[in-house]
């Protein structure tokens, strides 16, 4: 009988750890990101995120000394002072010098905890005397990156998870995926070893900015501004995620930043730099149909689709592109609106797309799925409407 | 004398000689209910099936983190599940669930025939029916249920459709219907008390909850203050929150918190005051440090007004007021400290035995204590970064909430059900119960501190596949917790409503004492009508 019930037990255990070995086979830790079942905080990359680190060990001791003391009293007694082995109840109900020390030993203990800890909040939270400063904007649901001061200044560009893994997230049914959820379209460039001060903000709700690794995390407030700062001193891609409910895609709109060595990083802005030059709209420059179209559907795939869909009929309370009377009008001055303002609460504000972007992706609108209207959005269009 | 000491005892069923004007019948002995114990067991049915709904939106949501990927709902789904699963918790659920307790127990614990204000008392009751409906049937309003988390955070609320009116509506009548139920424990306990029992002899439970009330007074009018902002910033052109008009959203999380922290007491003050009842029973042995016990409850009641802030560390506060709110969130440990102490003093050389009552009581302070030590931890503002709005702080509250608020509303209902039914529960039944909720709910809870640590944000509906396999544990914990309630509804409570089991004696418990054991079991439709004269620790009846 128990050799019996000792083999189950051993199929038993001998199926989960196969569960298990599949699982870590299928799925790899990602450096900078989560590891497979990972226990513990992220390995730190800055001196904060190492400070929290020891913080976290420091306190994890002491709890466990004292959960370990407290409870071993407990069930002595409970072994020990049972009715069924006897034991007769003692009289005793009070004691002022006992409930004295049980009030000022723990007391002595939280101060002993707080200094420590008292130390890492002043150094978390000085932000003076950044090398370069990066203002994160937190859009719904799209993290928007400004470089605000410093080598790179002016370099801006928008963050925006990969877009088949949302569609992977979608089908119930995703790919084993090391970065799964976790890959952007650009991530945030920085250099390795300088103080990098980020300033957050919001242009709809509240998100939060957050990198494990760096051991960061600030909300970005509409109409506020927060800072944080971090140093990394190992070069590596380091990933985070919104923190702060911010709507239906919440867990859609990961961080990822890269930290690269001081050379990379400035051949990084002479790119961009360059990019940026040649993206800077030309607003006399009239489009064809085909450029505004084709330049439209990227920007589509990227912005609309996770509501109107593919389709562009959206879905449930996302309202319907194909065959809208707005998108068909030949007036664009609505539709124009709409994407500078937002609409109803539902749609959000588009103005931080650039001229050319919103021209394109109204043309696009305005010919794509069943609506052929021949009609086209200019860039100066756009700009008059500003 | 009056009857209610008749020797004989009647039972349920006969109790008519005294009822002069007594127990009605049918619906309308429930829909005029102006009887503590009636009232009582109203609390308790509609906290259960609150509790239920609850669960079961607990468990949809388990069910789509079982695997990467959405399988079952979409992410707006989701976070409909989320914010209603934490409002009816809180408010459907547990809140009322300790009213319940409170409405059965303080009459028959200081020795007063009913409460203060019976009217009120059924008044209470009934505006909460309308208050679930409208926050349960808000699924079905077009653009679904709010989802924009329990604590309803500006400027998202801004963006939700008209089923956040109705939840708005319906946690003012809450509320009320909280304020109210207030008032009536602190009216009766500070003036219908049996000659005799004075306040520091009044029973724990008893003091608990007249401090929780206080609370209660002071914080439910912040709430409503809250929710009355954001409903005029929705309809009315106001720009309290909203920022684009000079509003300032973070305002609304200081507000908010301000009520939020003592609300968490709030639904753990009574919990201390059932354990503190339990322990010294089981014991055999009188409750060690009883005025210590009462003024621990005072400081952390007192704390609970200054340490909201410590929500909020993210938000980007000066280093002064991250300081000041790490500082003195860590002293709350102390009293919580001393409390769990004397409870284990109390155990400290007593007689004691294991029945399901003591059983869910040690487990409360075993379990709750653990969350007691992730809440220090978290108070530290610098772990607090890496942790803050993930799983860890998923993981701390539900193990204060459910290991704490919930196992001690389990270890009271075990400890007073003989008194109010008449009938012991199987003790077999509620020592499976007991066990089965233990160890499935530390399976549900215990992998989400990990979860924490390594970065899984919360009230995601799809998450990176490293977490995957910690989630399918703590969904198939949750699943098996589910279950273990309804068996505890299904063969624990529903046979002992019904009458079925063997008969409870007066004091079914050898060390338990009070006033509600010197009633008969059941206890009588109308039990002190004249008020009882008491030994001197007023915990007997003489004469």
């Amino acid at each position: 009988m128990m050799n019996h019930l000792l083999k189950k037990l051993d199929t038993a255990l001998l199926a989960i750890a196969a569960y298990g070995a599949t699982a870590a086979w299928a799925v790899n830790d990602l450096p900078g990101g989560p590891a497979v079942r990972q226990l513990n905080l992220h390995p730190p990359v800055t001196k904060i995120a190492e400070e929290q680190v020891w913080l976290h060990w420091f306190m994890m001791i002491i709890c466990t000394v004292i959960f370990v003391a407290v409870f071993g009293v407990m069930f002595y007694s409970i072994w020990k002072h049972r009715k069924s082995v006897g034991h007769k109840a003692a009289n005793f109900h009070e004691s002022v010098k006992v409930e004295i020390a049980w009030t000022v030993i723990p007391f002595v203990i939280v101060i002993l905890m707080a200094l420590p800890a008292t130390k890492a909040v002043v150094a978390s939270k000085d932000t003076s005397n950044a090398d370069l400063t990066i203002k994160a904007t937190g859009y719904q649901w799209k993290w928007g990156y400004d470089y605000i001061n410093g080598e790179g200044e002016g370099i801006g560009f928008v963050s925006t998870l990969d877009n088949a893994q949302r569609e992977m997230s979608n089908s119930g049914k995703p790919e084993p995926t090391d970065d799964y959820l976790l890959k952007v379209d650009n991530p945030l460039v920085v250099p390795v070893g300088k103080k990098i001060r980020i300033i957050t903000t919001s242009n709809d709700v509240i998100h939060s900015f957050a990198v494990n690794s760096f051991g960061i995390k600030q909300d970005a407030i509409p109409g506020f501004v927060r800072d944080t700062w971090f140093r990394a001193e190992k070069t590596g891609d380091f990933h985070g995620q919104c923190q702060e409910l911010c709507g239906k895609e919440h867990a859609y709109m990961p961080i990822h930043v890269k930290v690269v060595t001081a050379e990379e990083y400035t051949a990084w802005v002479a790119v961009e730099n360059k990019k940026l030059a040649a993206k800077q709209d030309d607003p006399t420059k009239v489009w064809t149909l085909a450029e505004l179209t084709q330049k439209g559907e990227k920007i589509y795939t990227a912005n609309c689709q996770v509501c109107h869909q593919v389709s562009g009929k959206g879905a449930g309370p996302i309202k319907p592109l194909d065959g809208a009377a707005v998108v068909l009008d030949a007036d664009f001055t609505k539709v124009i609106k709409v994407l500078l303002n937002g609409q109803n609460n539902a749609m959000p504000a588009w103005k931080q797309l650039s001229d050319s972007e919103i021209a394109a992706v109204i043309s696009f609108t305005k010919n794509n799925w069943s609506n052929k209207t021949g009609q086209m959005v200019q860039p100066a269009d756009v700009h008059a409407a500003r | 004398m009056s009857a209610v000491l008749d020797p004989h005892g009647h039972g349920a069923a006969d109790h008519g000689h005294d009822d002069h004007h007594g127990a009605p019948h049918g619906w309308k002995r429930w829909v005029y209910a102006t009887n503590h114990k009636d009232i009582g067991t109203l609390y308790l049915l509609f906290a259960f099936t609150m509790f239920i709904i609850g669960g079961i939106l607990a468990l949809l949501i388990r069910a789509e983190l079982f695997q990467p990927g959405l399988q079952l709902v979409n992410p707006e789904l989701f976070n409909q599940f989320t914010t209603m699963h934490g409002l009816i918790m809180v408010f459907g659920a547990i809140m009322p669930a300790f009213v319940g307790f409170a409405n059965w127990m303080i009459p028959l614990q200081i020795g007063a025939a009913d409460m203060a204000f019976a009217r009120m008392n059924n008044f209470s009751f009934w505006l909460m029916i309308p208050a679930a409906l409208m926050l349960s049937g808000s699924f079905f309003m077009a653009g679904g249920a709010p989802a924009a988390g329990w604590t309803l955070y500006a400027p998202l609320t801004l963006q939700m459709g008209p089923s956040m009116d109705a939840a708005i509506f319906a946690l003012h009548i809450l509320g009320a219907s909280s304020i109210m139920g207030s008032i009536n424990i602190i009216v009766t306990i500070l003036n219908m008390r049996a000659p005799g029992m004075t306040l520091m002899k009044m029973p724990l439970f008893v003091w608990t909850w007249l401090i929780t009330a206080y609370l209660l007074i002071a914080v439910m009018p912040v709430l409503a203050g809250a929710i009355t902002m954001t409903l005029t910033d929705r309809h009315f052109g106001t720009t309290f929150f909203n920022p684009a008009a000079g509003g300032d959203p973070v305002m609304y999380q200081h507000i908010f918190w301000f009520f939020g922290h003592p609300e968490v007491y709030i639904m753990i003050l009574p919990a201390f005051g059932i354990v503190s009842q339990i322990v010294p029973a089981f014991s055999r042995k009188k409750l060690f440090g009883y005025a210590s016990m009462v003024y621990a409850t005072s400081s952390i009641a007192i704390l609970s007004f200054i340490v909201w802030a410590h929500h909020m560390y993210t938000t980007g506060m000066p280093v002064t007021g991250q300081l000041f709110f790490m500082y003195a969130t860590m002293l709350i440990s102390i009293p919580t400290g001393v409390k769990v102490f004397n409870w284990i003093a109390t155990m400290w050389r007593g007689s004691m035995s294991f029945e399901t009552p003591m059983l869910f009581a040690v487990g409360f302070i075993f379990v709750f204590t653990m969350g007691g030590f992730t809440g220090l931890i978290l108070s530290m503002a610098p772990i607090d970064l890496q942790l803050q709005d993930g799983y860890y702080v998923v993981a701390h509250f539900h193990y204060v909430l459910v290991a704490g608020s919930l196992f001690a509303m389990f270890a009271g209902y075990y400890y007073w059900a003989p008194k109010w039914t008449g009938v012991m529960y199987n003790e077999t039944r509620g020592k499976i119960h007991f066990w089965w909720t233990l160890i499935s709910f530390n399976v549900t809870f215990f992998p989400m501190h990990f979860l924490g640590l390594a970065g899984m944000p919360r009230r995601y509906a799809d998450y990176p596949m490293q977490f995957a396999d910690f989630n399918a544990l703590a969904s198939v914990g949750g699943f098996a917790f589910g279950i273990a309630q309804v068996y505890f509804f299904l063969f624990i409570v529903l046979p002992t409503m019904r009458g079925k089991g063997e008969p409870a004696p007066q004091r079914p418990w050898e060390g338990a004492e009070g006033l509600e054991w010197e009633v008969p079991s059941p206890a009588p439709f109308h039990t002190f009508e004249t008020p009882p004269k008491l030994n001197k620790d007023a915990t007997r009846i003489v004469a």
